[in-house]
Order: structure tokens, then sequence, then C-alpha cells
């Protein structure tokens, strides 16, 4: 890994369109300002390995056809959102498949 | 064509239901092309999208506006240009969803949903900048049996 040392409004460019400068520092805290194509996506790591762990959960998970059919959901059902819950409907089959 | 699926064993499906997914799905970056399965299925809120490269590759997927009515997608043009989309009507939204052992703890990923521009069958996964929608959007009721 390349590392360089930066101060507070300098930056650094990654090929000749994206370019990352410092803004501000405080304590462990690093603002930094990052200019790129649009297309190109930034994302706080934590949010796309967050993305990518889900992904993988939901591919692993055994659930056949048979078990998907049965379970019944409302609009907006759910506790632990942050939206009021509502009843949602689930036939006593699915643990059974 | 011939189609080797984790659920529904060999079918035939037409090459004209294949999705192309130029990025793949973070996690699964590899693969590449996608088909729907058991959309057509009234009453079923779920399908399937299934990898067809990788025949073991199959996520459960749902209609996020049926879930949430207060749902809506968040991107750029800019970072959905990898699907060409030209005509916001013409864009499925999918929401990947996740069933864990415990079914009650079920969860829809709303923050980074499945778009398939229709009218080219290219598809990606969008994650939301914003933190409206959550990773896991529960859709069962805590501790119903």
């Amino acid at each position: 890994m390349l590392v360089l040392s930066r101060k507070k409004g300098q930056s650094i460019m990654i090929g000749n369109d994206i370019e990352i400068s410092i803004v501000e520092i405080q304590g462990e805290q690093v603002r930094l300002g990052i200019s790129a194509p649009r297309e190109v996506s930034v994302h706080r790591k934590e949010v796309y390995e967050e993305i990518i762990a889900e992904n993988r959960k939901a591919a692993a998970a055994h659930v056949s056809p048979d078990m998907i059919k049965q379970i019944k959901i409302r609009k907006d059902a759910g506790s632990g959102n942050t939206e009021s819950s509502q009843n949602c409907e689930k036939t006593n089959e699915d643990k059974k498949n | 064509m011939q189609l080797n699926t984790k659920h529904f064993g060999v079918i035939e499906i037409d090459e004209k239901e294949i999705l192309y997914f130029p990025a793949g799905i973070p996690g699964f970056e590899n693969v590449k092309k996608f088909t729907l399965l058991g959309r057509q299925e009234n009453d079923v809120p779920f399908f399937w999208l299934q990898g067809v490269d990788d025949p073991d590759l199959a996520f459960v997927v749902t209609d996020p506006f049926a879930i949430n009515d207060n749902y809506y997608v968040d991107a750029d043009d800019d970072e959905i240009k990898i699907i060409e989309a030209k005509d916001p009507e013409r864009i499925l939204t999918l929401a990947i969803v996740t069933v864990p052992n415990d079914i009650t703890k079920m969860s829809v990923n709303l923050k980074a949903p499945i778009l398939i521009n229709m009218d080219n069958n290219k598809g990606m996964q969008v994650i939301m900048k914003n933190e409206t929608f959550p990773v896991k959007y529960y859709i069962m009721e805590k501790g119903n049996p």
C-alpha cells in the first residue's frame, strides 16, 4: 500500500479525475473531500462491506420455493423498523419446511 | 436455452429473459448474468433472482414498493449509468430478501435495491447514500409464532 503524508488543504490525485483532499483534521478524525466522476461510486467502506455481508447472507439462506410461498407479509409490517408495526400473517407451516 | 437452477432443477428459458449485471452484485462480482424465476406466480410476493453463470446462486427478491408504501429509490443518473436507464418507468426495482434460520427475523434490504432496465435487460445493485432505508427492514412481526 502506498502511504503518503498530507497536510490540511493538500490533496492527492488518483488517475486524472479523482481528487481526494484533506478538508479538516480534528484529533483522530479526518474530513476528506472527494471529487470524482459521478459514475465512480464512493462509499464509506463499512457501508459497502455491510451490503456485501448482507448479500452473502441472503444468498446462503436455506429457503425453498415451497417455504417462500407460505410466507405472507403485509405492507409496512414488521416491528424493529422505525415505522409503527402492523400485524403480519404467517402460517405455522414455515418452520416445518 | 437450458438453465441449471438452485431450486427448480434444469429448466428452459428464453435468452431474452437473461439479465446482464455488468458489475455483478457486491460480494458476487463474477456473476454477470441472472434471470428472474417465479415472478408470474400470483399471490406470492417473493420470487427469485437466479444466477445464470452460477446455478448455486439464487436470491429471494421482492417488490420493495409493496413492502413499504413510502419507499423510493434515491440515486443519481450517473450512479446508474451502467444500466443506461433513460426512462424511470422502465426500471424494475427489486429488494433482496434475507431469510435467516429464525424466519421471524426475515428482512428486506431497502438500502441497496436491485435496478433492472427493462429496455435492455441490464441490472445493478445501487447503494443509496442516505440513511432513509435500512439494510435490514424486518417484514415479519417480532415474536410471531
